[in-house]
């Protein structure tokens, strides 16, 4: 096992390769996405997508913002050899949503919002309510944690090389 | 940042290692050895402990008040005491004028500026009440994962050095390696792969 501050550093380009693999799955094959939540109804990206592109010490960033925002930017940095940093997701259950963002460098979650719930009226309500509302992160938290997973076992295997990065190169290439 | 909030953040962890049986109890007994208590040292400037998520501002872990279903729930306070800068600056600016008039000379040594200084900052601290700040836990004792309801930096770090102080149990953050080598069921060969990864060209 690595130490944590020399492993956050030198993988953090995992997180932020998982995050692109990601938008790439959203857009091109959703079915992955059902395998890790059968309970999925859809996944889509929200109001903001960061991307970093890296070179030696210096960071070009690129941020969009705005619930109806275009991301032919967004791809175009893709071309030019960024990778997503930062992803805001809503995802859909049902008639539930949830809101998040994630960040790839970390895999930290912010700006977490679930579906709403009643607020406890006395002492008496509190431990439903906090296990209702854990329920509702717990969803999000194991659809992210499938999620990564299947992405790992992808990214490990010889298909990557083979398959995956061609297929990511051949989208980015298509929607710009 | 309250669990219950409309928005919030997360940080995930993994836990190495099990409490001593009597679980609940030995549990309790780390949060009420490392409770929050307040700053009674007038020099002090932050004080950090574990208090109940339902009584934050009067931590009370009796019984089993931190049990939630299957879950351990209860918070990080930091107490945090600070004197705006320039306030600093009005004090030692008036104690310094001050010191000229009584000693009549023109100015003050490099070592009379710092002693003024610190007897400045100690008064100050001393009238100043702390702001506490609260981070809630929610602790899945069955899968040994921790939520920790904040990204700050120094307030994770301050929740891995208390948890190891009270529980002796290490707290891992589930970074992009962490997350792989440990929640992805990799097998011996995998992990080798994992270490030698190197960033994917999507470009060319």
């Amino acid at each position: 096992m690595l130490d944590i501050a020399v492993a956050y550093n030198r993988f953090k380009f995992l997180g932020e390769e998982f995050l692109t693999w990601l938008w790439f799955a959203i857009d091109q094959d959703p079915t992955i996405l059902r395998k890790a939540d059968s309970d999925l109804t859809s996944l889509e990206i929200g109001n903001r997508i960061v991307l970093e592109k890296r070179h030696k010490k210096d960071v070009e960033r690129i941020t969009i913002k705005g619930e109806n925002a275009g991301l032919e930017e967004a791809m175009l940095a893709l071309q030019k050899g960024a990778l997503v940093a930062e992803l805001n997701l809503v995802y859909r259950s049902a008639d539930q949503k949830w809101q998040f963002t994630l960040k790839g460098e970390s895999l930290n979650l912010s700006s977490i919002q679930t579906p709403i719930i009643a607020a406890p009226q006395g002492p008496e309500d509190m431990e439903g309510v906090v296990l209702e509302k854990i329920f509702l992160y717990d969803k999000i938290l194991q659809f992210i944690e499938k999620l990564y997973k299947t992405f790992i076992k992808y990214r490990l295997s010889d298909n990557w090389q083979k398959r995956d990065i061609a297929l990511i190169k051949k989208w980015s290439q298509s929607r710009a | 940042m309250s669990l219950l909030s409309s928005s919030v953040s997360i940080t995930r962890y993994q836990i190495q290692g099990k409490l001593k049986n009597p679980i609940l109890e030995t549990l309790a007994a780390g949060l009420k050895k490392n409770a929050i208590s307040e700053i009674d040292d007038p020099t002090l400037d932050k004080a950090v402990g574990w208090t109940s998520f339902e009584k934050p501002y009067q931590p009370d872990f009796g019984g089993s008040s931190f049990v939630y279903g299957n879950y351990l729930v209860f918070s990080l306070r930091i107490d945090r005491k600070s004197v705006p800068v320039k306030l600093v600056k009005k004090h030692v600016v008036i104690e310094s004028e001050k010191r000229l008039a009584e000693s009549g000379r023109p100015y003050l040594s490099r070592s009379e500026k710092e002693r003024i200084r610190d007897q400045v900052m100690d008064r100050l601290y001393a009238t100043v009440p702390a702001t506490p700040n609260l981070f809630d836990i929610i602790w899945n004792y069955e899968d040994s994962q921790l939520w920790f309801f904040s990204n700050l930096k120094a307030a994770n770090e301050e929740l891995e050095t208390l948890f190891l102080r009270s529980f002796d149990l290490t707290l891992i953050r589930m970074i992009p390696y962490t997350a792989a080598h440990y929640a992805a069921d990799l097998k011996d060969t995998e992990k080798d792969i994992l270490l030698e990864l190197t960033r994917t060209p999507f470009t060319g």
